[in-house]
């Protein structure tokens, strides 16, 4: 028997355009929000490792109201667990803040193994993860590609090509992507879904040292060349050499 | 501003970031403190010029590598102030937990900095910048190419100070890479190859362009998902790996905006592709619209003449 908190995070779809209006992100242009895609990883593995080993999941969000989708969308894979933290105050929250949040659900979950995303779509941090297992005392492996549906081994990179490791309980594991995409949920699974209970809960996270002075577009760049044809291979290739000097 | 460096490795030496991290560091005016983990890489770390001095971490947790444990060893010999990693895997995950230990912030995958502590750094994959200030001491992890290196000829004092922590991972079995290729994250050049390579033996002319030119290869992501033999560790992009090298060739690749988030902070990219509307072309340099049929012969031939 496992339990297992699994930290999902609603972001904007990757493939929607990100516009910054009066030095921030406009959140309200964004149509489209989903789960990160690593966090369906994190949430596909932990559906495994009950599968297999018993036990059960509580999928954790920290987000305003429409962050419950995310939620739902577990819910109808079988997750019966949900807990959405979130404070009407909060806006920008600083990688200590999330952590202690995130920290403390997982602890009022009482689960002993935290499955999340190598890092979330949209703050591309990596933080969350070990700074979570950090607060819990735990162990955490990160990036891992493969796992066992037992979930006893994790596959995780290393500068020699890759390693097969366990990890002591209580422990994080942070996931980058797998063989194993997110299964789509049938009909009473939906239906199940439309009756969940979200345990919506407030957090106090305390003051923050660092300030969120705003978003920019990233420089353009100037626009480059097109050429023709095959024929025009030499002279770029020149161009490498002599004007980008790469070459 | 006191600023503390957790020395990026490579092998028995220091990975080139490492130098990137201290040129930085003296940036912003601190003559940093470099950490080596188990030593290694100490005594190239003394010779980077601006290095005000080196610790050798010695500790029985330096054996493989555990985040937490390594974290733990690093904090107890680190002083106060700002604590520098790379944005690594491996960076990122110590960082972070030394910044939690602390209960100070982290900030990672800063591409500018400036005195006063304000940071820049990519969110949305690149589709737009966050800026923030920090006040006191917080962590924070540098993307690689990002940073002016520091040189040599410098001669910082070394000590060596015995620390370790609780090591919770196991490594049960370690897998060689499939190739000995160089990897895309290390490559200062690479040649993508994307679905418009039509198969994975066509694979083989960028495998030979890469060799010649001391390259990696790399791969979209529907390279990967369709063909055996094209591993995800080749991919770049949103759920592959971010690159930031100075020369990137996507050949047979549409340019999807979750493949330009791994690549369009290459210095400069050049793109093949035979149709003309493909947004590739929109974040490349140099574009050649021509199938990779006709136009990879040439530019190996080319490049041979040259190098
Ligand atoms: C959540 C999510 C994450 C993703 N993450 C990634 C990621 O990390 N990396 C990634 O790459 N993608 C990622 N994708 C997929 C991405 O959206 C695209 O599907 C993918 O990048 C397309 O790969 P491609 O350019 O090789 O193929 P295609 O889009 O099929 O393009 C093939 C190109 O080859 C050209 N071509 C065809 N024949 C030739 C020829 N003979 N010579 C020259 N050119 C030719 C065509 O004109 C076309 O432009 C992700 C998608 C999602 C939803
Ligand atoms: N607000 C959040 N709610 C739920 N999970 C989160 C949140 N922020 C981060 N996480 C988890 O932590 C991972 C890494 O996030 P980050 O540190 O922001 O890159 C994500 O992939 C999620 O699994």
């Amino acid at each position: 028997m496992v339990e297992i908190a699994v930290l999902l995070k609603q972001v904007p779809d990757t493939n929607a355009k990100i516009v910054v209006v009066g030095g921030r992100v406009d959140e309200s242009a964004v149509t489209s929000w989903v789960t990160s895609p690593y966090d369906e990883y994190a949430l596909e593995a932990a559906l495994q490792h009950t599968e297999a080993a018993g036990g059960s999941i509580t999928a954790i969000t920290l987000g305003p109201a429409r962050a419950d989708k995310v939620l739902k969308d577990a819910a109808a894979l079988g997750v019966t667990k949900l807990v959405r933290i979130w404070d009407d105050s909060w806006q920008d929250l600083d990688s200590k803040q999330v952590q202690s949040a995130l920290a403390n659900a997982v602890q009022a979950a009482g689960a002993e193994l935290v499955y999340c995303g190598k890092q979330s779509a949209d703050r591309n941090q990596g933080s969350t993860g070990p700074g979570v297992a950090e607060l819990l005392g735990a162990g955490c492996v990160v990036e891992v590609s493969e796992f066992d549906a037992a979930g006893t081994t994790y596959l995780r990179p290393a500068a020699s090509g890759s390693e097969k490791v366990t990890v002591a309980a209580p422990a994080v594991v942070t996931f980058t992507k797998t063989a194993s995409d997110l299964r789509r949920p049938n009909v009473r699974g939906i239906m199940m879904a439309k009756r969940a209970q979200i345990d919506v809960v407030a957090g106090d996270v305390g003051s923050s040292t660092v300030n969120f002075n705003g978003h920019s577009s990233p420089a353009e760049k100037p626009p480059g060349k097109t050429y023709e044809g095959s024929g025009s291979v030499p002279e770029v290739v020149g161009l490498l050499r002599d004007e980008a000097k790469v070459l | 501003m006191d600023i503390t460096i957790i020395a990026e490795t490579q092998g028995n030496g220091l990975h080139a970031v490492t130098n990137q991290l201290v040129g930085a560091a003296s940036s912003l005016g601190a003559s940093p403190t470099v950490l080596c983990g188990g030593g290694v890489g100490a005594d190239e770390a003394a010779g980077i010029a601006g290095v005000g001095k080196v610790l050798s971490v010695t500790g029985d947790c330096f054996s493989t590598f555990d985040g937490g444990a390594w974290a733990a060893a690093f904090d107890a010999a680190a002083g106060s102030g700002v604590i520098v990693g790379a944005a690594t895997a491996q960076g990122r995950d110590v960082v972070a937990r030394i910044a939690a230990r602390r209960g100070i912030p982290v900030v990672q995958d800063v591409v500018s900095m400036s005195p006063g502590l304000n940071m820049t750094h990519p969110i949305y994959s690149g589709k737009a910048m966050q800026e923030v200030t920090v006040s006191g001491d917080c962590g924070v992890t540098l993307r690689a190419n990002t940073f002016a290196p520091a040189g040599g000829g410098g001669s910082a004092e070394t000590a060596t100070v015995q620390q370790s922590g609780d090591v919770k991972i196991a490594v049960q079995e370690a897998i060689a890479k499939a190739s000995e290729r160089l990897d895309v994250a290390d490559a200062d050049i690479i040649i993508s190859g994307g679905r418009g390579m039509g198969g994975p033996e066509n694979f083989d002319k960028l495998y030979a362009l890469a060799d010649e030119m001391g390259g990696a290869v790399g791969a979209s992501r529907a390279a990967v998902d369709a063909w055996d033999g094209i591993p995800h560790t080749m991919q770049v992009g949103q759920t592959g790996k971010t690159v930031n090298p100075s020369l990137y060739i996507a050949v047979g690749i549409s340019g999807a905006i979750q493949h330009l988030a791994g690549m369009r902070t290459s210095k400069y990219i050049v793109a093949i592709n035979k149709d003309p509307e493909a947004p590739i072309f929109k974040v490349a340099d140099y574009g050649i619209v021509a199938t990779w049929e006709e136009a990879m012969p040439v530019l190996a031939a080319e490049i041979a003449k040259i190098l």
